[in-house]
């Protein structure tokens, strides 16, 4: 009875001792071996199934991922001297776990000082430069902006630096203090950036107004347009009229210079003629009702009136 | 002293039929309580059927169409299953299945309600403000809405490489469409841009998708709502109405033109018309009026005493009868024409007296 009793302890212990021999190291994690806190060795970094000395060594587990730092909004004023909303987010993650384990112990100390570090670095760099440097990566090509407004010409304002070199003065800032603490930063971007309240409400009042601007513009260049065509109109109405009156005058008088040409041409062979039957012509024409003729008998008409001979 | 009564009382629910009810239950206990002792076999058995379903059921798993299976030993990678009926290692493996063929969506600045309710209560609607509002390169501000679509392209990668993928991805996208958007004007924003910030997020977004590891391919940035700010909104449909307005103003004057315009060249086309139509008229009867003239003249020329004499009498013929008066004098008697009631000798004109005189004179 009592040696199986020694079997069965001897058993439970030897198993108890594999299973703090044993541990397991995951795709996502690196560890660090410790004898009472002492670091041992190389961290293990290789994933898979791995032994130490039981009891007396203990794994700490560091993740090897890239790891996520969401900063804390930052009300800040930039160097024009504007009142904004920095958010920032950056990635990082522990190259040295060792370091890291000695200098932050674990994550939690690594994201305060990561705060400290990197929300300090972006307030900085936020006051050191106009807001226009932070909103805008690129100077674009005036060509290819369709500015409507007079306040989208801020679109056209040369930039030094922009968002992006911004960032990466921060981060570059913000890694070579954080070299010594096993930690590498891979990146950092503005998340978001926005205006204060009472900024805020500033730049509606502006916005507002310069829409305003706008549909005023808008109307007055409609009225301008109408203006136009109707003027376009008048014009058009008194060419055509003057054209068709001009080249009429001009075809009534070519007509009548050739009537006159022909009549002269035909009337010129007898002028004395013409003058004769013409004055027929006349007399048929003015003779009516009203007329009282006092004819004398030695007249071309009467003169056989009396003489027949 | 309370429970007990509740334990009768349920007992006696369970067995009616009066106070023999709780008896009658823990006999049947017992009895079959004591047949199971009396044969151990049954028992090894059932122990032994659990033990291998237990062991079968971790061997085997299923992956779905959609799926595939990630499958790790002691925490290594060891392979990617596709779909399918999969057999690994009993507690030693251990399978992430990713739903790799499915298309993911994040939406920025709005939540579909219906689609998902319980996640929408996770946030705060002024987040989803928060999420949206961002300033345009001249400095204004603009609230945009967008989703992302997006896939699982690399399971090692999306399981090993990040943590917390799903907060990457939103602040990386939020910042990425804030940088876009950071490079446009506010007009740009709201109008004729969208295609292009579309594709210039998709772009930045699947390089730094690549850069961050996150194991994601991004197929779609698709923007929503594009608008002003609310407090501006009104101002910017003001410059709506004020582009109708000019439009319409700008048709109108068109308009009239055109009703004017097209009338007058027909009615210059008309008075055009009308000039030669008086031309061929005037040169015409010139041609004609001078054609008989000539015939007139050759004829003359041919006996000009008889004709003209002829021309002239018949002319007076046709003239005299028409007249309203003739007298006919001596030329010795011309003292008395003063003398004569001139008026009553014709027909009742009054007034025309004067007339006489030239046509007397012309005719001589």
């Amino acid at each position: 009875m009592r040696r199986h009793v020694v079997a069965v302890v001897l058993g439970v212990a030897a198993l108890a001792a594999l299973g703090s021999a044993a541990y397991q190291v995951g795709e996502a994690e690196q560890v660090i071996i410790t004898q009472f806190g002492d670091p041992i060795g190389d961290p293990v970094t290789r994933p898979g199934l791995h032994f130490k000395v039981p009891f007396i060594q203990q794994a700490n587990y560091f993740d090897k991922r890239f790891l996520d730092w969401e900063g804390s909004p930052n009300q800040v004023p930039t160097k024009d001297k504007r009142f904004i909303w920095v958010d920032t987010y950056a990635r990082w993650r522990i190259v040295d776990p060792l370091r890291f384990f000695q200098r932050l112990r674990d994550e939690r100390g690594a994201q305060s000082r990561l705060d400290d570090i990197l929300d300090g670095e972006t307030r900085n760099a936020v006051a050191r430069y106009d807001l226009i440097e932070l909103v805008r990566s690129t100077n674009r090509d005036p060509d290819d902006v369709p500015v409507e407004a007079e306040e989208e010409r801020a679109i056209l304002e040369k930039i030094q630096r922009g968002r992006e070199q911004v960032s990466r003065e921060i981060l570059e800032r913000a890694s070579a203090r954080t070299a010594d603490l096993g930690i590498e930063l891979l990146d950092l971007r503005i998340r978001r950036i926005n205006y204060v309240e009472e900024v805020q409400r500033d730049v509606f009042a502006r916005m507002i107004a310069e829409r305003r601007r706008i549909a005023e513009l808008y109307r007055s260049e409609g009225q301008g347009e109408a203006a136009r065509i109707q003027g376009e109109r008048e014009r058009e109405l008194q060419r055509i009229q003057s054209e068709a009156f001009r080249q009429a005058e001009e075809l009534r008088g070519r007509a009548d210079a050739e009537a006159a040409d022909i009549y002269a041409a035909a009337y010129g062979r007898d002028p004395e003629f013409y003058a004769f039957i013409r004055s027929l012509e006349s007399y048929e024409k003015i003779a009516d009702k009203d007329t009282m003729l006092v004819l004398e008998t030695d007249s071309e008409l009467l003169r056989y009136f009396e003489r027949p001979r | 002293m309370n429970g007990f009564d509740d334990d009768d009382e349920i007992r006696f629910r369970r067995y009616p039929g009066g106070r023999g009810g709780p008896d009658r239950f823990v006999r049947d206990v017992q009895g079959w309580f004591r047949r199971a002792m009396e044969s151990r076999r049954t028992i090894a058995m059932a122990a032994g059927a659990l033990l291998l379903l237990f062991v079968l059921a971790n061997t085997f798993y299923q992956v779905q169409p959609e799926e595939v299976g990630v499958v790790v030993r002691f925490g290594r990678y060891i392979r990617t299953t596709e779909p399918g009926l999969r057999v690994k290692v009993p507690f030693v493996d251990r399978v992430h299945l990713l739903p790799v063929q499915r298309q993911l969506k994040e939406e920025f600045g709005f939540r579909t309600t219906a689609a998902d309710v319980g996640r929408r209560t996770q946030y705060a609607p002024s987040d989803f403000a928060q999420e949206a509002v961002m300033l345009t390169g001249d400095l204004n501000v603009a609230v945009v809405e967008w989703i992302v679509q997006y896939r699982i392209s690399d399971p090692y990668q999306y399981l090993f490489r990040v943590r917390n993928i799903p907060g990457t991805f939103r602040a990386m996208t939020e910042a990425v469409m804030r940088q876009v958007v950071g490079d446009r004007t506010v007009t740009e924003v709201l109008t004729v841009g969208r295609q292009a910030i579309e594709s210039e997020v998709e772009a930045l977004l699947s390089r730094l998708v690549r850069e961050y590891e996150m194991g994601l391919t991004i197929e779609q940035v698709v923007l929503q709502d594009v608008n002003p700010p609310d407090p501006v909104k009104p101002s910017w449909d003001e410059v709506n109405q004020a582009q109708q307005q000019r439009d319409r103003m700008i048709n109108e004057a068109r308009a009239e033109y055109n009703k004017v315009i097209p009338r007058a060249r027909g009615e210059a086309q008309q008075a055009i018309l009308e000039a030669e139509g008086y031309a061929l008229n005037r040169v015409n009867r010139a041609q004609g009026e001078s054609a008989r003239f000539r015939s007139l003249q050759e004829a003359y020329r041919r006996a000009p005493d008889v004709t003209r004499r002829r021309l002239y009498l018949e002319t007076m013929e046709r003239v005299l009868p028409r007249t309203g008066g003739r007298l006919i004098v001596d030329p010795d008697t011309r003292g008395i024409i003063p003398l004569l009631p001139l008026d009553r000798l014709r027909d009742g004109g009054a007034s025309s007296g004067q007339r006489t005189a030239p046509a007397q004179g012309g005719q001589r």
